[in-house]
Order: structure tokens, then C-alpha cells, then sequence
């Protein structure tokens, strides 16, 4: 049995060899007779997989004799249940140290900090119940695992029969009951915070950033001097205005088109947020922001950007750093690339930018609508003026 | 009032039969149109299994994709033809992979599959009953999963592929033909499919709900029904209240889509002109779909708690901890289930209000969770632990629950959720909670009541090895996926190339591949095992686990009737292990109280005053016996 087993492992040696051999050949033929080559590499993988199956059922089959053979000798056969019980218990540190290990370095590829006002208090909420969630599951894999081997089967034993107690049952009904109620006030207070964000009297007023989701891509427009957008309607896009800007509407003549968001920092952000054709979700993880942009349901979502890209850059290490805004909704083929790069900078840095920005009232738009040239030139000048 | 409707005719029907058989069964009509209740759970199983089996291969497919979204494999293009153009799974594929995974794990494999399976089985035997309330309807529900199933695959067929817009089809992505492909014969067929299979499931469930409450056997009142009925019982309740809810959302889809109806489309821009649609709200979709969507999820897990309850306790030989708290928690989850759903809606756009509202509503449905995992634990507490092989797929159903109910408290608060939606760590979330503790507590079932479907045992040493692999390949597979939610990568992103800050994730996506594959491969060892033991395996005893429950005095060999002559009476609850004073360490159902005066307790009669004067009498007698000695 030890032999065929030796051949079958002999074998395997051997197609690995000739697996590397031939994956070079692959490599350096050209697509002409490609039938070998798509079989080979995986009908090696089965190869492998059959083998184990043998080697699988050859233990097997070892272990079964030893059980017999135990038996005429009148020794006692293999007793699974220690083995099983054992084996819980290497599981289970062997598993408390893989999620240890899991924590330290993968959980050290996390989003780095809120870099907006309301995703520090998320943040905190959210490390208090990861504390109370690992403390948690902690203790019950191990009170699992460790009952396992500790009260695995003995023939001399017998299970204590305790059908119930009153005392503790309540205990475990109450206990969570309340630390779920502490976590569900400070969520509730959390999330009204976050979404009850009508400008309030006196605060200044938002800046106004308009996010239109399509297949595939986001459009951004950024009100002119007048501080307001312009109306929209969705009967209005075509190939030269993408997002329906209605232009009966004066508001909108000094909208501004722009590639990347570019955000203030310190400043009240106003993202209002539309889609076109299907629901997309525009979100944006590093200022813990995510809102679904739903066809005929504008949302906004405000915040406030803390950190500017370039302090970013600095704290995560990285001088290629960007925060950028995408897509979390399935929405199509391209869905997995339907992004934007966003910059918070400082005011100054903003209101340049802003000043290079285009207008969406293009010539050819004035040209589709017959608009009389003297208004949007003097727009034009207005703008330029004012920088 | 529970044995009226069985004992009268049936019985004496059937004893009649036995003698001479009356009429020939046919294979066609043992087999293929069965009405016997242990045949059509078996062919539930069977294609449940083959479902799941198939899903298994299409997340292996996409996960390849994940782990080398640069590399091409010829072979791909082989077998997927145009779905894989050069050896690379294309992307629209790619979504109807991920969709069609999702639908036919959720409801082909984990509500048909697992409820249909032992529901079936086990409610006429557990209860004491000869078959299902209607067993015509039965064989329906059967036939109409089937034909749902085949329609399903059928769409793999279509020129444009499967649906795609993910499990939860939301549209207006599914709505809208031009969206994307697997928006057009796909998705009507997947439509097609889900209106077939909810048929199925209500026709199933009314018979489970009908069955438990008019069929039970003699002495078997509700709080001494084993935990396995009353999930089953209260899973049907849901699907009988929830599902109905999907057929209209459903319905009003293919309205949207099939004659130019607007519920769930307005103001949509495709292709560059303006669509008619005006007026509809794609929330209300998600409303509809969420409704049923949340109890869909209980759908799949209380059957798989009972299940691990009834294996605990009798592989741990104890009674289960807190039997009425476990009813009551199952009955919380019931009831709660229904006023959650607005949790998968916190971000899209619902009034925030309502977010806060289902926010503590769902964080209430922790508290009875929690109560049935600290019961569970108290069961194995102080047992006599049996490692069987559905012992341990039970423990590994705890162990997943846990795991993944531990982070629901993360997204079930709104404030979190903001920047964890449709991210991986909801995937890692389901796929542990309900995923895989769901499909353990099937495969417990499986393992345990093999026996009784099969009369034949199990491989106890490839079980282990199935348990062990597959326990540990979907934690090495699920664990990582929380850090990569907690990094903002998105679910269904068909690759993570294009984003420079997911590239690093590369290197788990591929260990999260080999990790899938090893437990898909792991799989092998229980088709194997289910197979062969199908047919050569070890001759079942009459009660191989020596559990206390009714299915296991019903004679091993099958026959419609289940029970030769009259069905046993039920005198106790069902949980009587270890008992003190017992000479066996089990006393089944049937054992009337007046046979074991040694482990009696005063507890036994607590509605039977007689009983406990009796009970009294004895131990007064008993002690002044001992006293003279």
C-alpha cells in the first residue's frame, strides 16, 4: 500500500517537472494548437487533487486496520472523541492566533482616520463595538471550544442534566439587552446628527456641490459667484449638457464642470447627490460619506472635510495618496471603475482652482439655445474680474 | 385535538394496507411523483444539493477572477465560450456569476434545500404523523422547486447571459433592458423562476403550518415538540407572511419592464435620451424586496438553529439549555423579523428618520440571538460530548453564528453603516451568519438524519474531514474579508485593478481563492460519503444516536404511513438525556412517566396534579424504604 502510495507521490514529482517544462513551451508557442496547453495546467490540478484523494483514502484505510488489529488484540481502537476533542482545541488556538494575526496585519490596512468632522464620532462608535465584539467573541469561541475538549465523551461519565435556571437565563437576556441599548442610543443620537443637517440659522451656508452618477461616471458641478446651482431636468441631458441643466434658470449660467473634487477644508460641504439612469452610490471612505444616488430621488449628504490631501499624504506615508469618491452600487459592467479623485485643500488653493474650472454654458450649448452672445460673455468677465 | 383528524381513518387504513398491498407503487410514482413525505425530502435534498454544488463551482469561477484579474486561463474559454473571451471572465459575466450564486444559495439551496429537506422529513415523523396535511400539494411544491430550478439554470443558455443586477435585482438596473445585459431574457427569466419558487415555497409551507398544528400525534402538545419543529413551524409562518410580499414587488417589476409601467422607474436618462418613465420610486422596490429580503434571512437560519438544537443536545447527551427560552427566543425572532428590513436601506436615500427607527428594532433582535448562543453553550456545558460527525457541523453552525452576528452589530447600527455598506465586510457578515452557519446546520441534519432517510449510516472519519476543512476553509475565507470592508473595497467589483489604494489587497484576494478552493474540494469528500453510503453504506440500528425523538421508533425500512399499526404516544418532552435515577442515559418520547418513578421529577408534573401526588407518594414511599433499611 506504502508503495503505491510512493508511486502515486513519484508521479506527482514527475508532473511537476513536467508541468514546468512544458508551462515554458507554453509560454514561447504560439496560439496555433492551444487544445494541450488548456488542459494541461488544470488536468495537472486534478491530477494533484486525485492523488490526495488516494492518499486520503489510503489513510484511511491504515487507520482501519489499526482499529482492527487493536480490536483482536483486545486493545482499545482509536478514540475519536479525544481526538476530535483535541483537535477542537488546537483549533481553537491555533484560530485565536490567526485572528490575532489577522487583526495586527490586515487590520493594519484599514482606512485610515476620518479625515471629515462627523467620522471622528463614527470612528469612536465604531472602536467601542469592535472592543465589546472581540471581548465577546473572545470568550464564547473559547467557552465553545474549550467545553468541547473538556467535557468530551467518557464512557464513565454522565452529561449533568440541567434542563434550565431562571436566575441566569435572565442574566443573559438582560446583560446584552442593555449593552445593545447603550449602543443603540449613541447610534440613534450619531446618525441624527450625521443626517439632520438642514443649514441651520445664522451658520454659513453650505457649499453646494453637485454628484451626478451615470454609466459609467460621475459628473461634478460647482456653483459660480452666485454661490447657487442652477435648476436641472432630466429631459435636458444630451451630448453636450450631461447633466440637464436647465438654462432658463439664470442660476445656472456660471455652473462649473470639473474633472476632480476639489473640497475646502474646514468648510461645510453640501453633496447633493442624483443619478441618470440606474441607482448608483456615491461614496467616499476616508470622510466616512456614502449616500446612494437614486434616479428621481435627489439626496444630499453634508459633511465637513478636516484633513487636507496633503496632511493625508503625510500621516498614512504615502506622497501618492488621494482621497477619491466611488461607486457602491452595483450598476453595470464598468461598475468596479467609476471614480473621481477628490483634494481638500486649503481655501485659497480652492477658490484658484475654482477660477480654472469651465462653465457648462459652452459655446456650443449658447449655439443649441440661441443664446444671445452679450450675457454669457459678460458672465465670462464677471468671473474673471472676481479673481 | 391534535390527533382528531389522523388517528380515526388513517390509521385503520393503513393497517389494512399493510397486510396485502393494495396498490402497486410504480417507479414513477415512488420515485418521480411521490406523495410520500421522506421521498419528497429526499428529492428536495438531492436537488438542493446539486444547487448548491453548482453555486460552489460559480463562486470558485468569480473568485479565480478576484485572485488574478490579469491572468487568462484558456481552459475558461472552453467551457464559458463567449462569457469568457479570451480566457477572462467578461465583465457582465462576471455580475451574473455573483447574482446567480447569491439567488441559488439563498433560496434554492438554503430556504428549498434545507426547510424543504427536513421540514419534509421531519415534521411527520417528529410529530407523530402518518404524512403531510396534503401530500398532493406536497408533491406540487416539490415540482414547482424543480421546474424553478431548471429555469434558473436555463438562463445560463441565453444569448445575453444570466440576470446580473445582483440577488437583490434592484432596479432600475433590472428594470431596464439596455442597463446591462443580464437585464434582458436573464432577468426575465430569473423573474420567471422566483414566482415559480415562491409557489413552491407557500405550497410547502402551509402544508408545514397545517401539519404541525391539526397532526400531531397523541399526547404531543406544543411545548413538547422538539426545537427542530417549532423552527420549522415558525419558518413557515414567516415564508406564509413574507413571501407573498416578493410576488407582488416581482409582479410590478415585470409590469415595469413588460408593459411600460413606471412603479419603480422616474426621471431615467439611458443612452443619452430621456425615458418615459415618470412618477415611481425605486425605494418602494427595495421596500417590497427587503421585506421579505429580512425574514428570508430567519428563512434560512431557524430551521438550521433548530436543527443544531435537537443534534446538541443529543450528542451532548444533556437536555437542550432552556428549552422555553428557545422557543420564545425562536418566536422573538419571528415577530422582530418583520420590522427590521429598513436596515439595508439606511443609505439609500430613506428618510433618516426611519433609519434611526429600524436601527433599534434591529439591534433588539441581537438580544434573542445572543439568549439562543448562551443557551447553546450551556447545553454542551457539563455534557457528555459525542463527537459525531453532525455534532460537530452544529458546533461549527454556533461557532460561524457568533462570528457573524458579532458584526451585525456593526452594520445594524445606522451611524456605521454609513461606511460599511455593500462593502466586504457585509460580505464577510452574511456569508458568515447566514451562509455558512446556515448550510452547517444543513449539513448537521444531513449527517444526523441520514439513517433515517437512508437506513443506512454515514462515514464518521470522512465526515470529520469534510467538517474539519471546510470549518476551517470558510473561516480563512471569510475572516480576511472584514479588513477589506474596513478598507472601503466594495462587493461586486468584478476587479480591484483600476483602484491604486484596493491593489494591495491583491495578495488576500488570491489566499481567499486557494482557501475557497480547498474548501469547495472539500466538498468532494461529502458528495463521496453521501453517495456511497447512499447505497453500500453501514446498515442503520433502529436508533443509532440514541436520541429520544419519534422518528427514530418509526421502522427503519420506509413506506407511506410511516408507523406499522398505531402511532406511539408521546408522554414527555423530548429532551430527556442523562436523567438521574434513569437507567439509560435517554428516555424517549414514548416512554410513559409511570415506567421511570426513579428519575421523575416533581418539574415532570407541573399541569398534571395527579401525576404529582402520585410522583409524591412514590418518593415518600421510596424514602421510608430506605429509612427501614
Amino acid at each position: 500500500m506504502l508503495s503505491v502510495l510512493a508511486a502515486f507521490l513519484l508521479l506527482g514529482t514527475n508532473m511537476l517537472m513536467a508541468q514546468d517544462a512544458t508551462k515554458d513551451t507554453a509560454a514561447t508557442a504560439s496560439s496555433g494548437d492551444a487544445t494541450p496547453s488548456v488542459w494541461l495546467a488544470p488536468g495537472y490540478y486534478i491530477l494533484l487533487f486525485v492523488i490526495v484523494c488516494f492518499v486520503v483514502g489510503i489513510v484511511g484505510k491504515i487507520l482501519r486496520v489499526y482499529d482492527l488489529t487493536q480490536q483482536i488484540q483486545n486493545k482499545k481502537p482509536i478514540n475519536w472523541h479525544n481526538v476530535m476533542g483535541i483537535c477542537c482545541i488546537i483549533f481553537l488556538i491555533v484560530g485565536m492566533y490567526g485572528a490575532y494575526w489577522s487583526f495586527a496585519v490586515q487590520g493594519a490596512m484599514i482606512l485610515p482616520e476620518s479625515a471629515s468632522a462627523h467620522g471622528v464620532k463614527i470612528d469612536e462608535m465604531f472602536w467601542t463595538t469592535t472592543v465589546l465584539t472581540v471581548i465577546v467573541f473572545v470568550i464564547t469561541q473559547i467557552l465553545l471550544f474549550g467545553f468541547l475538549f473538556r467535557y468530551r465523551y467518557s464512557e464513565k461519565r454522565r452529561g449533568h442534566f440541567l434542563p434550565h435556571n431562571n436566575t441566569i437565563e435572565k442574566v443573559w437576556t438582560i446583560a446584552p439587552a442593555i449593552v445593545l441599548t447603550i449602543l443603540v442610543i449613541f447610534g440613534f443620537f450619531t446618525w441624527q446628527q450625521i443626517t439632520n443637517t438642514i443649514d441651520a440659522k445664522g451658520e454659513q451656508a453650505s457649499i453646494n456641490v453637485d454628484i451626478t452618477g451615470h454609466q459609467f461616471a460621475w459628473e461634478l458641478r460647482y456653483p459660480g459667484t452666485d454661490g447657487r446651482l442652477g435648476e436641472t431636468n432630466y429631459k435636458l441631458v444630451s451630448g453636450s449638457n450631461k447633466v440637464g441643466v436647465d438654462f432658463k434658470d439664470k442660476f445656472s449660467y456660471d455652473d462649473l464642470q470639473a474633472d476632480t473634487m476639489y473640497l475646502p477644508v474646514h468648510k461645510s460641504i453640501k453633496l447633493n447627490i442624483h443619478a441618470q439612469d440606474v441607482i448608483h452610490s456615491v461614496y467616499m471612505p476616508h470622510f466616512r460619506v456614502q449616500l446612494n444616488a437614486v434616479p428621481g430621488l435627489p439626496t444630499y449628504f453634508k459633511f465637513t472635510p478636516t484633513i487636507t490631501t496633503a496632511e493625508m499624504r503625510r500621516k498614512v506615508g504615502d506622497p501618492k495618496f488621494e482621497y477619491i469618491v466611488y461607486c457602491n452600487k452595483i450598476c453595470g459592467a464598468a461598475h468596479y471603475n467609476m471614480q473621481r479623485v477628490v483634494r481638500v485643500v486649503e481655501e485659497s488653493e480652492y477658490q484658484a482652482w475654482l477660477a480654472q474650472q469651465k462653465p457648462y454654458l459652452t459655446d456650443q450649448i449658447k449655439k443649441d439655445l440661441k443664446f444671445a452672445e452679450v450675457k454669457p460673455v459678460a458672465k465670462q468677465n464677471r468671473l474673471a474680474l472676481n479673481n | 385535538m391534535s390527533t382528531l383528524s389522523v388517528h380515526g381513518h388513517e390509521g385503520a387504513h393503513h393497517e389494512e394496507d399493510h397486510g396485502h398491498h393494495h396498490h402497486k407503487e410504480t417507479f414513477l410514482s415512488k420515485y418521480i411523483f411521490s406523495m410520500d413525505h421522506k421521498m419528497i425530502a429526499k428529492q428536495f435534498l438531492v436537488t438542493g444539493i446539486t444547487m448548491a454544488v453548482i453555486a460552489m463551482i460559480l463562486s470558485i469561477l468569480f473568485r479565480i477572477q478576484l485572485a488574478y484579474p490579469d491572468k487568462a486561463f484558456p481552459l475558461m474559454e472552453t467551457l464559458l465560450g463567449r462569457f469568457a473571451p479570451g480566457g477572462r471572465l467578461n465583465a457582465d459575466f462576471y455580475l451574473a456569476l455573483v447574482t446567480i450564486h447569491g439567488t441559488i444559495m439563498v433560496f434554492f439551496v438554503l430556504t428549498a434545500g434545507l426547510s424543504g429537506t427536513f421540514s419534509n422529513l421531519l415534521i411527520p415523523l417528529q410529530l407523530g404523523a402518518r404524512d403531510m396535511a396534503s401530500p398532493f400539494m406536497n408533491m406540487l411544491s416539490y415540482w414547482f422547486f424543480f421546474t424553478a430550478s431548471v429555469v434558473m439554470l436555463s438562463s445560463f443558455l441565453v444569448q445575453k447571459g444570466p440576470a446580473s443586477g445582483g440577488w437583490t435585482i434592484y432596479p432600475p438596473l433590472s428594470a431596464l433592458p439596455k442597463a446591462m445585459p443580464g437585464s434582458g431574457m436573464g432577468m426575465t427569466l430569473w423573474l420567471i423562476s422566483m414566482v415559480l419558487f415562491i409557489a413552491s415555497s407557500l405550497m410547502g409551507a402551509i402544508n408545514y403550518v397545517s401539519t404541525v398544528l391539526n397532526m400531531r400525534t397523541k399526547g404531543m402538545d406544543l411545548w413538547k415538540m422538539p426545537l427542530t419543529i417549532w423552527a420549522f413551524f415558525l419558518t413557515a409562518i414567516l415564508g406564509i407572511l413574507a413571501f407573498p410580499v416578493l410576488v407582488a414587488g416581482v409582479v410590478l417589476l415585470i409590469f415595469d419592464r413588460s408593459f411600460g409601467t413606471s412603479f419603480y422607474l422616474s426621471e431615467i436618462v439611458l443612452g443619452g435620451s430621456a425615458q418615459p418613465f415618470e412618477g415611481g420610486s425605486p425605494i418602494l422596490f427595495q421596500h417590497l424586496f427587503w421585506f421579505l429580503g429580512h425574514p428570508e434571512v430567519y428563512i434560512v437560519i431557524m430551521p438550521a438553529m433548530g436543527i443544531s438544537s435537537e443534534v446538541m443536545s443529543v450528542n451532548s447527551r444533556k437536555p437542550i439549555f432552556g428549552y422555553h427560552a428557545m422557543v420564545y427566543s425562536l418566536i422573538g425572532i419571528t415577530v422582530l423579523s418583520f420590522i427590521v428590513w429598513g436596515h439595508h436601506m439606511f443609505v439609500t436615500g430613506m428618510n433618516p428618520f426611519l433609519g434611526g427607527v429600524f436601527m433599534i428594532t434591529t439591534l433588539i433582535i441581537a438580544v434573542p440571538s445572543a439568549v439562543k448562543t448562551f443557551n447553546w453553550l450551556a447545553t454542551l456545558w457539563r455534557g457528555n460530548i459525542r463527537f459525531t460527525s453532525a455534532m460537530l457541523f452544529a458546533i461549527g453552525m454556533v461557532s460561524f453564528f457568533i462570528s457573524g452576528g458579532l458584526t451585525g452589530i456593526f452594520l445594524g447600527n445606522a451611524a456605521l453603516d454609513i461606511n460599511l455598506h455593500d462593502t466586504y465586510f457585509v460580505v464577510a457578515h452574511f456569508h458568515l451568519v447566514m451562509g455558512s452557519a446556515a448550510i452547517f446546520g444543513m449539513l448537521a441534519g444531513v449527517y444526523h438524519w441520514f439513517p433515517k432517510m437512508y437506513g443506512r449510516m454515514m462515514n464518521e472519519k470522512l465526515g470529520y474531514l469534510h467538517f474539519w476543512l471546510t470549518f476551517i476553509g470558510a473561516y480563512l475565507v471569510f475572516f480576511p474579508m472584514h479588513f477589506m470592508g474596513l478598507d472601503g473595497v466594495p462587493r461586486r467589483y468584478y476587479a480591484f485593478t483600476e483602484f491604486e489604494s484596493m491593489k494591495r489587497w491583491l495578495s488576500v484576494n488570491t489566499f481567499i481563492t486557494w482557501a475557497a478552493i480547498m474548501a469547495a474540494c472539500a466538498q468532494v469528500a461529502f458528495l463521496v460519503n453521501f453517495i456511497y453510503s447512499m447505497f453500500w453504506g453501514k446498515k442503520t440500528v433502529q436508533n443509532p444516536w440514541e436520541a429520544n425523538t419519534l422518528e427514530w421508533t418509526a421502522p427503519i425500512e420506509h413506506f407511506h404511513g410511516n408507523w406499522h399499526g398505531e402511532i406511539p404516544t408521546v408522554y414527555r418532552w423530548p429532551y430527556d438525556y442523562s436523567k438521574p435515577g434513569a437507567e439509560e442515559d435517554f428516555i424517549p418520547q414514548t416512554v410513559p412517566l409511570s415506567q421511570t418513578m426513579s428519575s421523575n421529577l416533581p418539574h415532570d408534573f407541573e399541569d398534571n396534579p395527579a401525576g404529582l401526588e402520585a410522583h409524591a407518594k412514590w418518593t415518600s414511599t421510596q424514602k421510608s424504604n430506605e429509612e427501614v433499611k
